[in-house]
């Protein structure tokens, strides 16, 4: 499927702040789920720093904006063909081994009840252990935008039965974690033609490590593996760790941030 | 007490190293000895020296003692400690290598992956990247004891930030400023290049994207509330580079830059003495304020170097400790000159249930523990506390270790009734660049009370000068 991104984010300063430096995890994972035709990030009035390939594989590029500014735009285009690998990351290129993606943080601490729903899995094969585990999220946790946020923890949204993308990638990490299989969460992209469902193009999930089958994406909020309407751009322990865009600005000024995505296709 | 080794007085003779200082002590009388004992005081006092070693916490003016006695190896002693040192330090920074790469040391299974992978100390953040000279650790601390003329064993390893470094300087500056006639009559090797080869080492390991010749080195502080924020502008003074804190340094662009006077200028390295949490929001902790936001990206694509690289503790770590002896021959094809201290890890059952069956012989420690807190010493411990104790390994068999209780070395120190030995360890400071080098000496921490095997300055501790004497 042949996908085009548009992404804006606009950052905006009640008073001007003295310079900006963020960290973007923007370009899409070079693997064999999606090749990449064309790829532009732009910050208005910003400075390109270093850019590097992390141990995940995910490609940083940093960015500086200087100040006096009271206004940043992060605009991202391209177009990308991604082909349905039923759910497994072929080909991408990483040096941190699987165990290390067994520790856990503060969204992703279980608490009683993720042991408990962790603890109803009862496949004897890892990949349907993750299964079980992304339908029984799936059905604890309904869809509902706006009722968490973005500090809300896996345990809290458990508790409250509702909540976001965040929020069922970071409930199926923990309870993967629990049942000893390594689990991340992965920022991306999701094509949703018209079905008539209110998912955002900028979209998060997870990814579970299947010995012998390597890492494969399970997105509880859409009962599915990543399939070819999904473009990946990196990974992290939690949702802040795989954040596409990290920053901060230097000055006194309160932030206010506005996204807009949209992801449209061609079928080939 | 007669089965401790005593450093200067062996079998009734005065050991060759401490010939010159019998005549020494017998004619310093009493008096003479408090007047000199006031006169250090002072001189700690005047240049403020008063922080804890070792990061211990607390009361950051609390002096601690100086104890004129000075500590002595012979140039054969030494020698020995210095390639057993350097080779640990090798090692250290080879498996720091190892373990942000390909794993090679857990590949062969030599070392258990989840005892890395998943340590607090390990940083994903870094993995794959290759910082400037393969090296992560650039000073090494390494804190050894002694139980006989030939026998060292080394406690642990600091690979981060060993502090302590400015009382082995200080020390001996009192010391030669008190004693000229001591220096006269021994052929003690000098530590005053400590700081020069700090900043050579620094240096030398500049980024790839740095083109000056003469590399800008920073020291990165806390600041002035930091109990070894002291050292921090003794170093920077001695070194001759600027000492600063998060809010002075910014990046933009490729780099990082540091604000002056005459406006922003490009700084190299940083020799950073804050954690890692505390780096860069942008990350590892988001509520940093002690951090320059975006540093790690610059540091990862090779604008500026860290020193100690970020995740350089996972090699410090008590619980990898053990496998420091299995480095050294993974990767150096070699034997260990020092050796560990035999430990038993309580996330073992079975070796747990030999620690719980011999606490009264052993001394348990925390795993992530320091400054001697959360520990016990069996052999000086009453059966409540060792009960106490238990109670806390079996909640929490994971955090705990437990080791011998070693026949530490003494050293006679100057004590109320006059001279009498006293338990010392010594931590020397190994310097990794381009190459490898240690000056001859350390500082040896020494405990005051009667008896007392904890030497850590917040049990009673103090320092005493350390001489290493030219063949």
């Amino acid at each position: 499927m042949r996908l085009f991104v548009e992404h804006v984010t606009t950052y905006t300063y009640d008073q001007p702040v003295r310079g900006v430096v963020q960290s973007h995890r923007l370009l899409p994972t070079q693997c064999q789920n999606q090749l990449t035709h064309r790829w532009n990030v732009t910050v208005s009035d910003g400075m390109p720093g270093g850019s590097f390939r992390d141990g995940a594989g995910d490609t940083i590029q940093a960015w500086s904006v200087r100040g006096p500014v009271d206004r940043i735009e992060v605009r991202v285009t391209g177009e990308v063909t991604t082909t349905d690998q039923a759910g497994v990351l072929r080909g991408n290129r990483e040096i941190i081994p699987p165990v290390a993606w067994l520790d856990e943080t503060l969204p992703t601490r279980p608490d009683a009840a993720l042991k408990e729903l962790a603890a109803k899995a009862e496949s004897p094969t890892a990949l349907g252990l993750a299964h079980e585990l992304s339908a029984l999220i799936a059905g604890a946790i309904a869809y509902r935008p706006g009722a968490t946020d973005a500090h809300t923890t896996a345990a809290e949204a458990l508790a409250l039965g509702e909540g976001v993308c965040q929020d069922h990638a970071h409930a199926l990490i923990a309870c993967a974690r629990l049942r000893d299989l390594p689990a991340r969460y992965v920022s991306g992209y999701l094509f949703t033609d018209s079905d008539g469902k209110p998912h955002e193009a900028a979209h998060a999930w997870a990814e579970v490590w299947i010995e012998g089958l390597g890492w494969v994406g399970f997105d509880p909020a859409n009962a599915c593996c990543p399939d070819e309407r999904y473009i990946r751009l990196g990974c992290g322990m939690d949702a802040t760790h795989a954040a596409p865009i990290r920053g901060t600005a230097r000055g006194p000024g309160s932030e206010s941030m506005e996204i807009a995505v949209a992801v449209a296709a061609t079928q080939q | 007490m007669s089965t401790y080794f005593n450093e200067m007085i062996e079998r009734g003779a005065v050991r060759p190293p401490y010939a010159r200082l019998q005549g020494w002590v017998d004619q310093m009388p009493a008096e003479l000895r408090n007047l000199k004992q006031a006169e250090a005081e002072a001189l700690f006092r005047r240049i403020g020296i008063t922080f804890a070693v070792y990061g211990e916490g607390g009361d950051p003016d609390r002096l601690i003692p100086f104890d004129m006695f000075p500590r002595v190896f012979s140039a054969q002693e030494w020698f020995r400690l210095e390639r057993g040192i350097k080779q640990r330090a090798r090692a250290l920074n080879a498996f720091l290598a190892d373990v942000y790469d390909r794993g090679e040391i857990i590949r062969a299974g030599r070392i258990p992956g989840r005892l890395v992978y998943l340590n607090e100390a390990y940083e994903k953040a870094v993995a794959g990247i290759r910082p400037p000279k393969n090296v992560y650790s650039h000073i090494v601390g390494i804190d050894l004891v002694r139980t006989g003329p030939d026998e060292f064993f080394v406690l642990e390893d600091n690979c981060r930030t060993p502090s302590g470094v400015s009382y082995m300087l200080e020390n001996r500056e009192i010391m030669m400023r008190m004693f000229p006639e001591l220096f006269s009559a021994n052929r003690i090797q000098p530590v005053e290049a400590y700081p020069e080869l700090l900043r050579r080492t620094l240096a030398s390991v500049a980024p790839e994207k740095c083109t000056a010749t003469e590399p800008n080195v920073v020291i990165l502080t806390p600041g002035h509330f930091n109990s070894a924020y002291y050292e921090h502008s003794f170093l920077a003074d001695m070194m001759g580079v600027e000492l600063v804190e998060g809010q002075d340094l910014f990046v933009e662009g490729e780099f990082v830059w540091m604000r002056t006077t005459e406006g922003p200028r490009k700084v190299d390295v940083i020799y950073r003495r804050i954690d890692d949490a505390f780096l860069d929001p942008l990350c590892f902790r988001p509520d940093s304020m002690l951090g320059v936001p975006g540093l790690m990206d610059v540091y990862r694509s090779g604008g500026v170097s860290i020193c100690s690289a970020p995740g350089a503790g996972v090699a410090d770590d008590k619980a990898v400790y053990t496998f420091v002896p299995e480095m050294v021959r993974f990767y150096l094809g070699e034997e260990p000159i020092l050796q560990n201290v035999p430990t038993w890890q309580c996330a073992k059952a079975d070796e747990c249930q030999y620690v719980m069956e011999n606490l009264a012989d052993l001394v348990v420690k925390e795993v992530h523990g320091s400054g001697g807190y959360g520990m016990l010493v069996g052999p000086k411990s009453t059966k409540e506390q060792i009960e106490a104790f238990r109670h806390k390994i079996e909640a929490d068999p994971d955090n705990y270790i437990a080791q011998p209780t070693l026949a530490l070395s003494t050293v006679p120190s100057f004590v109320e009734e006059g001279v009498a030995p006293r338990h010392v360890d010594l931590r020397p400071y190994c310097l990794v660049g381009e190459r490898i080098e240690l000056v001859p000496g350390g500082l040896t921490r020494v405990a005051l009370r009667e008896g007392s095997l904890v030497v850590n300055s917040s049990q009673g501790g103090g320092v005493k000068d350390t001489w290493v004497l030219a063949e």
